[in-house]
């Protein structure tokens, strides 16, 4: 199986890399289109802010590369964000796949931002959650979050309940990383390439 | 249900874990890697390794570690130790490191969190304070401990979280090492105040120490080493009392 990491300058790949090589899967890193489009499965990783992020997505012309990939695709953290319609971070327009928007956590609500720590995924509905139970913990890193929507595939409550993980068609998004989110977050990555 | 975090930290020098440790089934004590993978098993929520060689060398064998623990480990780190620079961060988190903590270089230019943060992101920025209580006021200090600024603890800590510190690791110096328990005062006075993450440190003795970090000092995270490392306290057994006690762990 060839898969590929999108390689766009933003965030910490090596932990993904690692991830799938300890699930005995070679990964390979590219920002190169035709690597990309003939992979059999795509992650989109991203860390760090998301106006940058998507200028560095334009920079290497994925930005209309990513829409029209056929095969699965798991964006993860940032990456699934800039897959939502659009983010307060930056007044950022996204990649428009999921619909909905990305939030600020309030502050007022009595909760600290960023969210740093393990929190349970909830109502996981899809094939990418195959084996997890529910109220499963994940470790998740975050200031915005995506609001709920009919793509939503599994909800986390932080001050409100969002949406941490999305599907439409082959486009995946999760909002915590399962690469550092033990042996569930290792099942969740073995999930993604049965699908 | 967002939980509270347990963190185990290793002090480490050319390489190698220093403290001795005391796990049954552990071939090599000095081995970071291998301690780490223990921890992960055991339950811990993150780890941190507090780098403490002296020479610009020993920090290169560090990178190498960073890379292993990064292969080998499911669970998130952070590095710290003698970090003064953006390329110090970049070449850690190259090598597969979650977070970095700083301190004293902070201090000595606060813009260097700015920095960090613009470039990398707040939510891998720690920002590491040390410091002492003399006659009712809380202390910056430096170089572990040892040498006092004039600093207020709470003053610089929203210095750091409004330039950008993603998390806030206090240890407070009148604890360390008592084993008497966390500074519960002081942490809950910089929870309030600020709206990032308080990992609390130093003076972890007993369960009911971490228990009263959590209510009394409202950290959202605790971290220990030497109870850990000679298994005076077990992470499982600290958090099923934890949640006997109505407080959120992972387990």
């Amino acid at each position: 199986m060839k898969l590929v990491i999108i390689d766009y300058g933003a965030g910490n790949i090596k932990s993904i890399q690692f991830a799938f090589g300890r699930l005995g899967v070679e990964t390979t890193l590219s920002s190169n289109k035709e690597t990309i489009m003939e992979a059999d499965k795509v992650i989109f990783p991203g860390v760090g802010e998301a106006s940058s992020a998507m200028h560095m997505l334009r920079s290497h012309e994925l930005n209309t590369l990513i829409p029209k990939l056929k095969q699965p695709v798991l964006g993860i953290c940032l990456g699934m964000q800039l897959l939502c319609q659009h983010t307060e971070e930056g007044n950022t327009d996204g990649l428009g796949i999921f619909q909905t928007k990305v939030k600020r956590f309030a502050t007022e609500q009595d909760i600290k931002v960023p969210q740093i720590g393990w929190n349970t995924v909830e109502n996981v509905t899809s094939n990418l959650f195959k084996g997890i139970p529910e109220q499963a913990f994940m470790y998740l890193v975050h200031s915005y979050y995506a609001e709920m929507c009919p793509e939503t595939i599994a909800t986390t409550t932080y001050g409100t309940s969002y949406a941490s993980a999305l599907q439409h068609n082959n486009f995946y998004g999760v909002q915590f990383h399962p690469e550092k989110s033990g042996e569930v977050g290792s099942k969740l990555l073995a999930n993604f390439l049965e699908l | 249900m967002f939980t509270k975090r347990i963190i185990p930290c290793l002090d480490i020098k050319n390489g190698r874990t220093v403290k001795g440790v005391n796990f049954v089934n552990l071939l090599d004590a000095g081995n970071p890697v291998e301690l780490a993978q223990q921890y992960a098993k055991k339950g811990a929520d993150e780890l941190v390794f507090l780098d403490i060689s002296a020479t610009q060398e020993a920090r290169k064998t560090t990178l190498e570690l960073v890379l292993h623990v990064a292969e080998q480990v499911n669970i998130p780190f952070t590095v710290g130790g003698g970090i003064g620079s953006v390329s110090d961060v970049d070449a850690l988190l190259k090598c597969g490191a979650d977070k970095v903590s700083i301190n004293s270089s902070a201090v000595k230019r606060p813009e260097l969190i700015s920095e960090l943060s613009a470039k990398f992101g707040n939510q891998c920025i720690v920002v590491a304070i040390d410091a002492k209580q003399i006659d009712g006021i809380w202390k910056v200090h430096l170089a572990g401990g040892s040498i006092p600024t004039d600093l207020d603890l709470f003053e610089w800590a929203k210095e750091a979280q409004d330039r950008g510190a993603g998390e806030i690791l206090f240890t407070s110096m009148n604890h360390d090492g008592t084993k008497n328990g966390f500074a519960n005062g002081a942490l809950a006075q910089l929870s309030k105040e600020l709206h990032i993450p308080i990992i609390a440190s130093g003076g972890a003795g007993s369960i009911a120490h971490f228990e009263e970090a959590f209510t009394k000092g409202k950290a959202d995270a605790a971290l220990a080493a030497s109870v850990f490392h000679y298994s005076e306290i077990e992470i499982k057994t600290l958090k099923q009392k934890l949640k006997e006690k109505g407080i959120a762990v992972r387990l």
